[in-house]
């Protein structure tokens, strides 16, 4: 009963969206799933295709997992040098938020002549589409820190390394995984424009060739599989950061 | 690397005052200079109890930062032994166990956790905290929340403890269990203590002597001694008598 009650608001929404979304391409007839495929053509695709779409599923997952890392590492270091350094702070925090404004395509050209057509700039352009989050998360859970308890750390004579090692960074994690959270599914649309350009598989790649040559069910299907691979990554980190942070978890009472 | 020390924890090896020399310290704002202290002197002698008392905003915390060496006086002198602070609110971290957090002054002078640990485990003990090391602050009820709090200023192991207000924050009933459990831990652990309180019956309990302070510009405009035995009660007639005086010295009538 309680496992229904959990489980039943997602699936009937989805259920009824499906539903909708099926009637309203059957109502507009068949030149129109050319546009917009219907949930069971998408369905057909998924398994027709089952095969190129694993195959450009582990290229664009691995990109995207490869990308986040490389975006938390980035995204945390900065975000330790910006709560340190005012001067950092005030030099790089607004190049920072500038670089959230450049569109990929300016970048490619210029990431494939440094870095050639094969991972390398796909990576670039994932962690710097999914870096943002994390360095303003972070930023904000170190600084999050009561100055009292700064003050009361250097009454007893904490050098500040210490006391940012035993307070500030632990501070800091819910908000490092708040920042990863946001970055997973941001990382994942950003795989999908780096393929665009000087690529030639991925999901992302996928979906530019088959667009044009109306193959729409196909494109849908690869959309389905990169939403279900970032609400499992999003997933995954909550229950990682359950496990490791059960004091900044607080349980919401259920209404009964 | 330093090997830190292995011996039981050494708290306190000497005795050693406070001495407040007409401080005056201020504040810049936005609407101003802020006035805190004014010609502010106050003395407290090795392991003498001092509460400190007066209105909201007389700059008592400020006085407790300029004991501990956290703020800087704009003129006049503070000598003191080092002092530990034990702030208003507890500041326990909400992710370490009750064990960890007292034990956080011990790393924050470079003990690792193990050693850390095993030096604070027995105060536990003696602090009636037996069983709750690993519980985190959330679990742990307010009066317990202010021992662990206690004792980690206590396990700084500086000679003069500073606490601001350390039982503003507890109902009536927990706050006279505290008082009469901080008087013991005193009794068997002296220190220089400066103890800063709006409640004016607190300090007449807790303090060999007290201090009254004027509204900001905060200085001292009373002393009173407190020559009774202890354990104090809140009722017997010359605790109810100083806490007259000193209520009178804060300008207040009933």
């Amino acid at each position: 009963m309680k496992l229904a009650r959990r489980h039943l608001p997602p699936v009937l929404l989805l259920a009824a969206l499906i539903g909708i979304w099926e009637g309203y391409v059957d109502l507009k007839g068949a030149a129109f799933s050319l546009i917009l495929p219907s949930p069971h053509q998408v369905a057909d695709a998924l398994y027709h295709d089952r095969s190129l779409l694993w195959s450009s599923f582990l290229l664009t997952a691995e990109e995207v997992l490869l990308g986040t890392l490389v975006a938390c590492a980035l995204g945390f270091a900065l975000a330790v040098a910006i709560h340190f350094s005012h001067a950092f702070r005030r030099a790089v925090y607004p190049l920072v938020v500038a670089s959230q404004a450049v569109p990929v395509v300016i970048l490619a050209p210029v990431l494939a002549f440094w870095l050639g057509f094969g991972i390398g700039p796909k990576l670039v352009v994932v962690a710097l589409v999914s870096f943002f989050s994390v360095v303003v998360t972070t930023v904000a859970g170190l600084s999050s820190v009561d100055p009292d308890l700064l003050k009361l750390m250097r009454s007893f004579d904490a050098p500040r390394r210490r006391t940012f090692r035993l307070i500030e960074l632990p501070a800091a994690l819910p908000g490092v995984f708040t920042g990863a959270k946001i970055a997973v599914a941001v990382s994942v649309i950003g795989a999908v424009f780096a393929e665009w350009n000087g690529s030639d598989a991925g999901l992302g790649y996928l979906i530019l060739t088959s667009i044009p040559q109306l193959l729409s069910a196909r494109a849908m299907a690869a959309v389905v599989i990169l939403a279900l691979f970032a609400v499992l990554l999003f997933g995954l980190l909550a229950l990682v950061e359950r496990a490791a942070l059960p004091w900044a978890y607080q349980p919401r009472g259920e209404p009964s | 690397m330093i090997e830190a020390p292995q011996q039981e924890p050494r708290l306190v090896d000497e005795a050693a005052g406070v001495t407040v020399q007409a401080v005056r310290r201020a504040f810049r704002t936005r609407r101003g200079e802020l006035l805190a202290l004014q010609d502010m002197s106050l003395r407290a002698a090795p392991r003498e109890v001092v509460g400190v008392v007066g209105p909201s905003g007389c700059g008592k915390t400020t006085l407790l930062e300029l004991v501990c060496g956290l703020q800087k006086p704009d003129a006049g002198a503070v000598l003191s032994a080092p002092a530990a602070l034990m702030p208003q609110r507890d500041l326990l971290l909400p992710w370490l166990g009750a064990l960890d957090n007292a034990a956080l002054a011990l790393r924050a002078r470079g003990l690792d956790r193990r050693r850390a640990r095993a030096a604070a485990a027995p105060w536990l003990e003696r602090f009636g905290l037996a069983g709750f090391e690993h519980a985190r602050p959330a679990h742990l009820s307010g009066g317990m929340r202010q021992r662990v709090s206690f004792l980690r200023t206590l396990l700084a192991g500086k000679p003069v403890l500073a606490l601001d207000e350390p039982f503003a924050a507890l109902d009536a009933i927990t706050r006279a269990e505290m008082q009469a459990w901080l008087s013991q831990v005193l009794e068997s652990e002296p220190r220089t203590v400066l103890i800063v309180t709006h409640d004016v019956e607190e300090a007449v309990v807790l303090a060999d002597r007290v201090v009254v302070m004027s509204p900001r510009p905060g200085r001292a405009v009373a002393e009173l001694e407190v020559a009774l035995p202890r354990p104090r009660r809140r009722t017997d007639p010359e605790v109810v008598t100083l806490r007259e005086r000193a209520l009178e010295a804060l300008g207040v009538r009933e």
